[in-house]
């Protein structure tokens, strides 16, 4: 019996624990990246520099606050300089669209326009985050580390197998849960979410029942804005901010939004997790969960591992590749917010 | 219009001209090589986006490819790797292909009820099979002499035919990118090609058994003489003294002007042959597929077989860049391929220098790739005389100096937004319909 509860408890340490996090982690991008698409109809290439925007604008209040002395331990100090890197990224993110996007708008571009556009905003964003903060890792996280740890857990139970449960997984889990209820409520039992709705259905019905379109689109890329930082300082205080990092994650969400159904936010958050979990599930080692539940007869000599972790990022891209051959709608219809 | 091309192309002479005087001769040299391999790259994604408007996003895919291709054709075989588990390897590749030729066969074939569960199946069982095959022949691969070789080296041939092969490498590739991202809708397409790029190159990186990985291949042959080699000849000194020339400079500004001049000899070919295949019939039509695909089709024109025939095209070319890149640099380095350097920049010389006009393409590559390396220099100098009134020691201005490199990213995007906002056709635009001149 101990071997069994021994072998739940190790899978449920490195792999349901962290991929449910880094899963949620995703989701809260790829919503962004949907609602941009649902309201704005193009891919915005600059979602993972708007993440990682706003993120340094937090890691820089929290060095401030740090520095001041505020602690609201044993939370993270970030969680206080949230709501603030939340407005500067609202800001940036309107500065950028009254300045560059607004334009193509009214000539009614092509979408392949605003995607070299958002090309563009990529590559400012881009080196404005590393001018700021520099391209190195980052350390800001303070704090309780653990809400439970290995040790904890094992003198607890009396089992031979940690569970620990890091205080930056719990807070990403609670927040997304939170935000992502918000935003649903947002979407449909308010008037203005019900406009949102009305314009990405149909632009000319919506136009007609006398919705403003520009208060829809400040209103998406608001909400895209916040859930990017959101995004984006989850992930930096559960794994590591790093400029580089939010290049390669800038795919992994285009996977998310993608194998879900790009627009649909419900697709979003099921893309999310669908690729965080498959990442998780196909790079991780098996070999002890195994011997923990077969007899030792049948011991496994190798690490009983699908793909090595160097291939854990490739695993996703090929999700996606194999998503838009065969599905390329997603898993849920696109398109509807 | 021949104007405003020549008087361009001055300027951008002159620009180089004025980095050798300013700088120095052998910076202003390698500037201007790797501006030739930049408008080479640019003339290959200007056959896709400006000829067929594809948005492809997979250009750093291709140039690694190129660059592989070298690896393969000119480092010596590694004997003890390919004695001891040369055909395992060989044999699980071999393997692996045939199990996806025959879940692609059975997808064909097969009542479309059950197929995705034999496929399923069929692909597992290859995976397994390629595993069982595959892990312990790299092992013994990677056991042997891993700090120096531990892979399987190349064919030992002239590095010149890499570049060759290298677009024929990517061509390869491009044509299963293509066959399965090309009927996708603009944005996915580009999404698409960008997955792909980035399966690319995380092959490259962690298969140590082809290319070392991140442990890098370096002193890769070259097409030209070695510096120290020219130093010695008599020949070449009788030449310096003649000129009254230091040796050692001379000797290196020689090797960069052979360069210069192999790589000026493909762009001018190159060159040509874009021009050719745009003023031809199969250009216009290529055109005519651009800007009215529906219309097109209904004139008999086969759009998806000509999509897929220029998006191979245009990799190939970009392969045979990313081959002379490898050459030039004498190495190669996996980790260096990321996106924003050999796809969105590429992607941002087409654009300034005009979709769909190949010398636009050429001056956009160099002009880009010109200000992307001056910016350095120019954001540091910038930055200096801004904060002139700070002292020395200031912590904002030592760290606003050091930050000075990234000004590169943000002048880059901002010369995109400008160009796509106010010049949309970029600074050579394309040359509109040319019938009337003939009737």
């Amino acid at each position: 019996m101990d071997d069994v509860l021994n072998a739940f408890v190790l899978i449920s340490n490195y792999l349901l624990i962290p991929a449910f996090a880094y899963g949620c982690q995703l989701a809260l991008g790829a919503l962004g990246i949907t609602i941009v698409y649902a309201v704005l109809r193009f891919s915005n290439f600059s979602h993972g520099e708007m993440m990682s925007f706003g993120a340094m604008i937090a890691i820089l209040l929290t060095w401030k606050f740090q520095s001041l002395g505020i602690s609201i331990a044993p939370l993270p100090t970030a969680l206080l300089s949230l709501p603030v890197a939340i407005l500067v990224t609202i800001a940036m993110t309107l500065t950028a669209d009254r300045l560059v996007y607004k334009g193509f708008r009214k000539v009614k571009a092509k979408p392949v326009i605003f995607i070299i556009a958002s090309i563009g905003i990529m590559f400012v964003l881009n080196g404005v985050t590393r001018f700021i903060i520099g391209p190195n890792d980052q350390k800001f996280g303070d704090g309780e580390r653990f809400i439970m740890s290995a040790r904890e857990f094992k003198s607890l139970t009396g089992l031979s197998e940690g569970l620990a449960f890091k205080t930056s997984q719990l807070l990403t889990i609670v927040i997304a849960i939170g935000l992502v209820a918000a935003l649903f409520w947002f979407l449909n039992k308010t008037r203005t979410g019900k406009a949102m709705r009305a314009y990405s259905d149909n632009e000319d019905l919506a136009l007609l029942s006398g919705i403003n379109p520009e208060r829809v689109v400040i209103i998406a890329w608001s909400i895209a804005a916040a859930l990017a930082t959101v995004a984006g300082l989850l992930y930096g205080l559960d794994k590591a901010y790093k400029p580089f990092i939010f290049q390669q994650l800038l795919l992994l969400l285009f996977a998310s939004a993608i194998v879900g159904g790009i627009g649909n936010p419900i697709g979003a958050i099921a893309g999310g997790f669908l690729i965080a979990f498959s990442e998780v599930t196909i790079t991780y080692a098996y070999k002890k969960f195994m011997i923990y539940l077969l007899p030792d007869s049948l011991e496994p000599s190798s690490l009983m591992q699908i793909l090595s972790t160097n291939y854990k990022f490739a695993v996703s891209f090929i999700i996606l590749v194999l998503v838009l051959i065969f599905k390329p709608k997603g898993l849920f219809k696109g398109r509807h917010i | 219009m021949k104007l405003r091309i020549c008087g361009l192309y001055t300027v951008m002479l002159g620009l180089l001209a004025v980095v050798g005087f300013v700088q120095s001769w052998s910076l202003s040299l390698s500037i201007l090589n790797l501006c030739l391999i930049s408008a080479i790259m640019t003339l290959g994604v200007n056959l896709q986006w400006g000829l067929a408007g594809q948005l492809n996003a997979g250009v750093m895919g291709s140039a690694a490819l190129g660059g592989l291709a070298v690896v393969i054709v000119s480092q010596p075989p590694v004997t003890e790797t390919l004695n001891a588990a040369g055909w395992g390897i060989f044999g699980a590749v071999f393997t692996l292909c045939l199990s996806i030729a025959i879940c692609v066969w059975v997808w064909r074939v097969w009542q479309p009820r059950y197929r995705i569960f034999i496929t399923t199946a069929i692909a597992l069982t290859g995976l397994v099979v390629y595993r069982l095959i595959f892990d312990p022949a790299v092992a013994r691969v990677e056991a042997i002499d891993a700090a120096t070789t531990g892979y399987l080296g190349g064919l030992g041939l002239p590095v010149i035919l890499s570049w060759g092969v290298g677009g024929g490498l990517a061509a390869l590739a491009a044509w299963g990118i293509g066959r399965i991202s090309l009927g996708l809708r603009s944005d996915y397409f580009a999404i698409a090609t960008f997955g792909i790029a980035e399966i690319i190159i995380y092959i490259i990186k962690n298969e140590e058994w082809l290319t070392r990985g991140v442990k890098n291949i370096t002193g890769l042959k070259r097409p030209v003489p070695y510096e120290v080699d020219l130093q010695e000849s008599q020949a070449f000194i009788e030449f310096a003294s003649f000129w009254n020339a230091p040796l050692i400079d001379l000797s290196i500004i020689t090797v960069k002007l052979t360069y210069a001049g192999l790589f000026v000899l493909v762009l001018i070919i190159l060159l040509w042959l874009s021009e050719k295949a745009l003023r031809s019939p199969w250009g216009r039509m290529m055109r005519a597929i651009r800007d009215n695909e529906v219309a097109a089709a209904a004139m008999g024109k086969n759009v998806k077989a000509r999509h897929l025939q220029v998006f191979v095209l245009g990799s190939a070319i970009i392969g045979i860049a990313g081959a002379m890149l490898v050459t030039l640099e004498g190495q190669y380095t996996p980790a260096s391929y990321q996106p924003l350097r050999f796809t969105f920049l590429i992607g941002v010389m087409a654009i300034v220098g005009g979709s769909g006009n190949n010398f636009g393409s050429v001056l956009g590559g160099f002009l880009i790739w010109f200000l992307w390396i001056e910016a350095e220099p120019a954001g540091f100098w910038l930055i200096d005389t801004l904060t002139q009134t700070l002292p020395e020691t200031d912590p904002l201005r030592t760290h606003l100096l050091e930050s000075s490199a990234h000004m590169r990213y943000i002048i880059m995007g901002v010369i995109l937004l400008l160009v796509l906002k106010f010049y949309p056709k970029g600074l050579i635009p394309e040359r509109q319909a040319t019938s009337s001149k003939k009737l």
